[in-house]
């Protein structure tokens, strides 16, 4: 079973296998990370911009700001989560106020 | 590449979902196969369904349609029997109880907490007396809002009801334009002041003479949403009342080809108007889309708006009482952040069929109007004990409250909103005292960038935000000032970011303590801070806290519903059947 993801309603939140996993409005500590100036971004997911999967990482960019210094833009991929056995499709999430690194490039998920 | 959002609509979309939605209905929220469930939820749109935000699974919020805000006699009562019937949840909200309406920014009507197997029996009761859901969300024609007091109004150079009307008639359960690449919002003006608010949506017809004939000019491209607000552009358009009908259907059209499918973010025509130019958008409508000659545009009335216009002498809303031109009176009662109790709406209804026509109808800024009330009638309806809840003569702060719905039950809001526009309006009015001569002061309160409660054209904006504060999150809110329509619209200007919820209500004592100050003689809100360049609006107040208290600083979005006792996401009963007992999930 291949995994679907995709994001809804204005970029509200994130469905991974037709369940909803990843809601805006959370707070995500970044490091290492080229969003702004602070060296630990305390970044407001505002909006889901796109979506891949890397398996078997979820995962996303999302719009938003930095709390800490208002710098307001897109990030890098996030890792949101992980399906880890495809066949049972059990999506297990990341904690989003612990640190995240993002990175440069995922596989898009792509309509089938 | 379309988007997901467009294969599930290139399988199912428009008036067919009906025959689906009904077969769940009858079977059970069980019925939906869970790999279904979001093409389903997105298409259950097209029909007034809304799914719950997470926590609230199975439940749905229904908005109901009335173009230009127009609820016919014996139509308000059945639509608080619907909400006192169908709408109410497992917990309820401690300002509004258990059942309540939404009067929206778009003069339409919502229902939260309704369940699927109640659909049949709702859409009934609905539809038997002249009320629908069709096409009140998804990706078509939305409802199409106008001035609330078209064809009552003194103001009025062309009746634009009878053209929303036809609009209405002609665009809904249309085949041709029931698949949009995303929603298309209209609106149709007749009256000199402005009160359509035509700047702010995709298509926008306004009264303008041509030739010593009234009609309308056309603008295009409107819209707040997601930090990319745009005014509405002219494009040299004029076309009588009877022609509205096929530049609507040419430029819909025209959206329906050249509007962006792979990229929902990119999908409103303001983009379009955007990429192509109001001069090319004309010229592919004229060429592509209508089989007449387009006249270029008529004299417009825009130097005579007044509608939330930034004037002493402007008018801020429908509040009030108003003589029509037929020699009764319409009355307009301010709904504090557009909720009414289900029970409240019942009784309204009677008022209405006492004392006027029975006909209600909706404004822009989450009012009621009660219509054709003759003379001798007033001062027995001022005087019902209904209008001590929904004023005719509010106070300023109470009349001047718009807010979305929220992190309550939607998915995007970052805050929660009603209730706490609530408790801001109720604190701003007992302790905070308006300069002098400011009648109107608009705050409106959004939670998120999507700008359902239009932030940006108030005085005040609210959007929500996240701070922190003592190293806690906490709710905020970005803070925007001077915005507003008129001849020379103008889209606030964020000026505070991230205040603390709490700090709110001692952000804007302080702002108008300023304004009393520090403004010029005769100078407006308004004025003031368009007089002012950034560095001094940031220096004008100072966000601190007063004696309000906000009970809703924690993280909302993390709870199932933020007013529940136990307000835990395990705590959850959702999702449930169709009597709400909760539904064992595939988890357990």
């Amino acid at each position: 079973m291949t995994t679907d993801v995709h994001q809804l309603d204005d970029g509200a939140w994130i469905s991974v296998n037709d369940s909803r996993e990843i809601n805006v409005s959370d707070l995500w500590l970044l490091a290492r990370h080229e969003f702004c100036d602070c060296e630990m971004a305390d970044f407001l997911a505002e909006g889901v911009v796109e979506v891949g999967v890397d398996a078997p990482d979820i995962a996303a960019r999302f719009a938003g700001r930095c709390i800490q210094c208002g710098r307001e833009g897109v990030t890098d991929w996030l890792t949101v989560g992980r399906v880890i056995d495809p066949d049972d499709g059990q999506f297990y999430g990341v904690v989003p106020e612990s640190v995240h690194v993002p990175r440069k490039r995922t596989r898009l998920a792509r309509p089938e | 590449m379309p988007s997901k959002v467009e294969n599930w609509k290139s399988e199912v979309y428009g008036s067919e979902i009906r025959e689906h939605l009904m077969e769940f209905a009858e079977e059970g929220w069980d019925a939906i196969p869970e790999d279904e469930h979001d093409a389903w939820f997105e298409r259950f749109k097209w029909w007034g369904l809304y799914h719950q935000r997470s926590g609230q699974e199975s439940y749905f919020m229904m908005r109901i349609g009335t173009p230009n805000g127009v609820i016919e006699p014996g139509q308000l009562e059945v639509i608080g029997e619907v909400a006192k019937e169908y709408a109410t949840g497992p917990v309820d909200n401690p300002e509004f109880g258990e059942a309540y309406c939404d009067w929206t920014t778009r003069q339409s009507i919502q229902l939260h907490w309704i369940k699927l197997e109640d659909v049949p029996e709702i859409f009934e009761k609905l539809e038997s007396n002249g009320l629908s859901t069709q096409q009140a969300c998804g990706d078509s024609w939305r409802n199409i809002v106008g001035c609330p007091v078209a064809g009552k109004d003194k103001h009025e150079h062309i009746d634009a009801w009878p053209v929303a009307e036809d609009l209405h008639e002609e665009f809904k359960g249309n085949d041709d334009y029931a698949n949009l690449p995303r929603k298309w919002k209209v609106s149709v003006t007749g009256c000199d002041q402005g009160c359509g608010q035509g700047d702010i949506n995709d298509l926008a017809f306004e009264p303008a003479e041509k030739d010593g004939e009234l009609g309308f000019n056309v603008r295009v491209g409107g819209g707040l949403s997601r930090k990319e607000p745009r005014f509405a552009r002219d494009i040299d358009v004029w076309v009588p009342p009877e022609q509205a009908s096929d530049v609507a259907a040419g430029m819909s059209a025209l959206f329906r080809e050249y509007g962006d499918r792979e990229d929902r973010f990119n999908a409103r025509i303001k983009f379009l108007v955007d990429e192509w130019g109001p001069e090319k958008m004309r010229r592919v409508l004229q060429e592509e889309f209508v089989d007449f000659e387009l006249p270029t545009a008529g004299e417009d009335m825009r130097d005579q708006y007044t509608y939330n216009a930034g004037h002493d002498d402007g008018h801020g809303d429908h509040v009030g009482v108003h003589e029509q031109p037929d020699g009764n009176y319409y009355v307009g009662l301010d709904v504090l952040v557009g909720r009414m109790g289900a029970d409240d709406t019942i009784e309204l209804a009677e008022l209405a069929e006492e004392y006027g026509s029975g006909e209600v109808r909706l404004t822009q800024r989450q009012n009621v109007i009660v219509t054709d009330v003759p003379e001798e009638d007033l001062d027995a309806l001022l005087d019902e004990p209904l209008l001590e809840d929904y004023s005719p003569d509010p106070h300023p702060f109470m009349r001047g409250s718009i807010a979305c719905t929220g992190s309550e039950f939607c998915s995007l809001s970052i805050t929660e909103t009603k209730n706490r526009q609530v408790r801001y309006a109720r604190w701003l009015k007992d302790n905070v005292e308006l300069p002098d001569g400011v009648q109107d002061f608009h705050i409106h309160l959004s939670g998120c960038t999507a700008s359902c409660a239009q932030p940006q054209i108030a005085d005040v904006s609210l959007r929500g935000m996240k701070t922190r504060k003592d190293g806690e999150p906490v709710e905020a809110f970005d803070i925007g000032l001077g915005g507003g329509l008129g001849e020379d619209p103008h889209f606030a200007d964020w000026v505070e970011m991230r205040v603390a919820a709490d700090e709110v209500p001692g952000y804007i004592e302080n702002l108008l303590a300023a304004y009393e100050d520090q403004r010029e003689d005769g100078e407006t809100f308004r004025e003031f801070i368009a007089a002012r360049e950034e560095d001094a609006l940031q220096d004008l107040a100072t966000a601190e806290e007063t004696s309000y208290e906000d009970p809703y600083m924690h993280n909302t979005k993390m709870t199932w519903y933020p007013y529940a006792e136990d307000d835990d996401m395990n705590a959850s009963p959702a999702p449930t059947d169709g009597s709400g007992q909760p539904l064992a999930t595939s988890d357990d």
